[in-house]
């Protein structure tokens, strides 16, 4: 019982890292803001959710862990938020003619 | 064992932070530094996190708690001022 449930964890906290390396991936490589916004906030999401429900499974049923779903929650609720103010300013911008018409590339794409 | 694996993940994280910072150091525009830092923010939580557990120092979770409250209210705050140029009242 004790191997699957670490078994479980190390899925999870695997789960968790694949999802963080993809968004820091797509920040890199992607073309431009939006896409960049698209790759970053859903990875970050779902990566910090795995990686701290694999964490709350290996703590147990504590104080402790309830403070990590409590972090886990507003992490949750804060996330799409901060995404959607900083899509709205980008918007914004960019309908105002204020970004830089060749800033969104760059050397690395 | 399932230290080793937290242990392992905090390094991890920490060498994908500092990728990400790239991004926020080079990007072309200001919002792609917003992106980056906001994408910093929650790294940097679940970093403080695992070093909580791993350290047993319990109150660290509730540092991670007001760093990533200190987060969002940055990228909201940056969002604003980059729509109104100002940060007062909403109109």
């Amino acid at each position: 019982m004790e191997v699957v449930l670490n078994i479980i964890i190390l899925l999870f906290l695997l789960s968790g890292m694949f999802f963080f390396f993809v968004g820091v991936v797509g920040l890199l490589r992607m073309p431009n803001v939006f896409t960049r916004m698209h790759a970053t906030t859903k990875c970050d999401t779902m990566g910090a959710g795995l990686v701290f429900a694999g964490l709350i499974m290996w703590q147990g049923f504590t104080f402790i862990s309830a403070n990590i779903l409590l972090i886990l929650i507003f992490v949750w609720i804060t996330n799409p938020t901060a995404a959607h103010a900083i899509a709205k300013a980008a918007y914004q911008r960019l309908e105002a003619g204020l970004q830089l018409e060749e800033g969104d590339k760059d050397d690395l794409y | 064992m399932i230290e080793t694996a937290v242990l392992i993940a905090c390094i991890i994280l920490v060498l994908l932070t500092f990728a990400g910072l790239y991004r926020a150091i080079v990007g072309p525009s200001v919002e792609d530094r917003i992106v980056a830092i906001n994408m910093i923010a929650t790294k940097v939580t679940a970093i403080i996190v695992m070093i909580a557990l791993l350290t047993n120092q319990k109150f660290f979770v509730d540092v991670a708690l007001v760093y990533a409250l200190l987060g969002f209210i940055t990228t909201i705050g940056l969002a604003k001022l980059l729509m109104k140029g100002k940060l007062g009242k909403w109109k």
